[in-house]
């Protein structure tokens, strides 16, 4: 080796931090919420070494597809003011280290997760990164407006996994779970796209806001908030459902359906003059919509576990 | 002679590069420290889980 090859550019220099930001921590930590969540309402018991290694599992699995994610969009990124500080258009980390790090991840999670627990929740875990990674990224992100709509499935997996790393199955109440996510992801995504709509423009990227306009937008994001409600409701037909996430469902669908029908009846005018004020506290209100019904779900196991209530 | 050469093939001096890339190399140092301790900590739960002598224990035969 000669010193001439190991005269290293500083800005091409990465940190543990860049490498850890390839994983989109921020939407791990829903995908470890969520996950977690169907892993304690699911019934029986695993023991808490297997549930919290179960738990990384999943979360390294949903970062590796992050990187995939970052690793395949790269020029949608550079162009996008939101996404424009990532690793790779920041010029931190090559587009091929991006790669390496999101295959050897999903592999290794996968596999870790089959050791720890079992197949289903392994091909569900694989599933979600495939999901991620291939179709949503590589092909319906770029090519029609419903991307987020059938690319959500990916984010709604997780309780799913949650709960199959417990139970080894699938049922009704994991799947609606998945579909509490997976209806309320076009509203929570289309209403951060009313506001941010010039950036997904730039970007080319045929987000319904661009292909279809806002007032179209408005309309899709009251139709899926009210089949949205309809998701919430069902979950009384399980056994997860109790007095703490009746309380919830109500105040939460009720409060969410009027944010909705408050975009709806708005329009360009009214939302450029207070700067997309509804918008914004709609956007809001959805983080704290999953959240809560989540968080309801658990309490109310916690709940049944020292008899208080009973599912409905 | 020999002593000599040894020491001149040892890294003894801190180069610019291994500053750089120190939070890189704590940062992998640590998460593969943390990989052997679960790997470990799942051994040791599978094991005990499974051993069919603990089971039978716990449940009283």
């Amino acid at each position: 080796m000669t010193d001439a090859t190991i005269i290293l550019d500083d800005n091409h220099e990465a940190g543990f931090g860049d490498y850890f930001a390839l994983l989109k921590p921020r939407v791990m930590s829903l995908v470890v919420f969520t996950a977690f969540a169907g892993l304690i309402v699911a019934p029986g018991g695993i023991h808490p070494f297997l549930g919290f290694f179960a738990i990384l599992c999943i979360a390294i699995g949903g970062g590796a597809s992050g990187a995939l994610n970052m690793w395949y969009d790269s020029d949608i990124d550079m162009v996008m003011k939101r996404t424009k500080s990532r690793p790779i258009p920041a010029g931190k980390v090559t587009r091929g280290e991006a790669l390496g790090l999101g295959l050897t991840l999903s592999a290794f999670s996968v596999v870790m997760l089959y050791l720890a627990t079992n197949w289903v929740a392994a091909a569900l875990l694989a599933f979600t990164i495939f999901f991620y990674a291939v179709v949503y990224t590589m092909w319906l992100k770029r090519a029609t407006p419903q991307n987020i709509v059938i690319g959500g499935a990916s984010g709604a997996l997780p309780p799913m996994i949650g709960w199959a790393a417990v139970t080894g199955d699938i049922t009704l109440s994991s799947v609606l779970m998945f579909m509490l996510i997976f209806m309320w992801t076009p509203p929570h995504f289309w209403s951060l796209a009313l506001f941010m709509n010039a950036d997904y423009d730039k970007a080319k990227v045929p987000m319904l806001t661009v292909t279809h306009g806002k007032r179209s937008t408005r309309n899709h994001i009251l139709v899926y908030t009210i089949l949205l409600a309809g998701f919430a409701a069902a979950m009384f037909a399980t056994p997860l459902a109790g007095w703490c996430y009746l309380v919830v469902a109500v105040v939460m669908n009720a409060a969410f359906l009027r944010g909705a029908v408050v975009l709806w009846k708005r329009n360009e005018d009214e939302a450029e003059a207070d700067n997309y004020k509804a918008e914004r506290a709609f956007f809001k209100l959805s983080l704290a919509y999953t959240f809560l019904h989540f968080m309801a779900l658990m309490a109310d196991k916690a709940l049944f576990a020292y008899g208080i209530g009973g599912p409905f | 002679m020999a002593l000599e050469a040894r020491s001149k093939m040892a890294i003894t001096k801190l180069h610019d590069m291994h500053t750089r890339r120190r939070s890189r190399n704590v940062g992998l140092g640590l998460a593969l420290g943390a990989f052997v301790v679960l790997l470990l900590g799942l051994t040791v739960v599978k094991v005990t889980v499974l051993d069919p002598s603990i089971a039978a224990q716990e449940a009283g035969y």
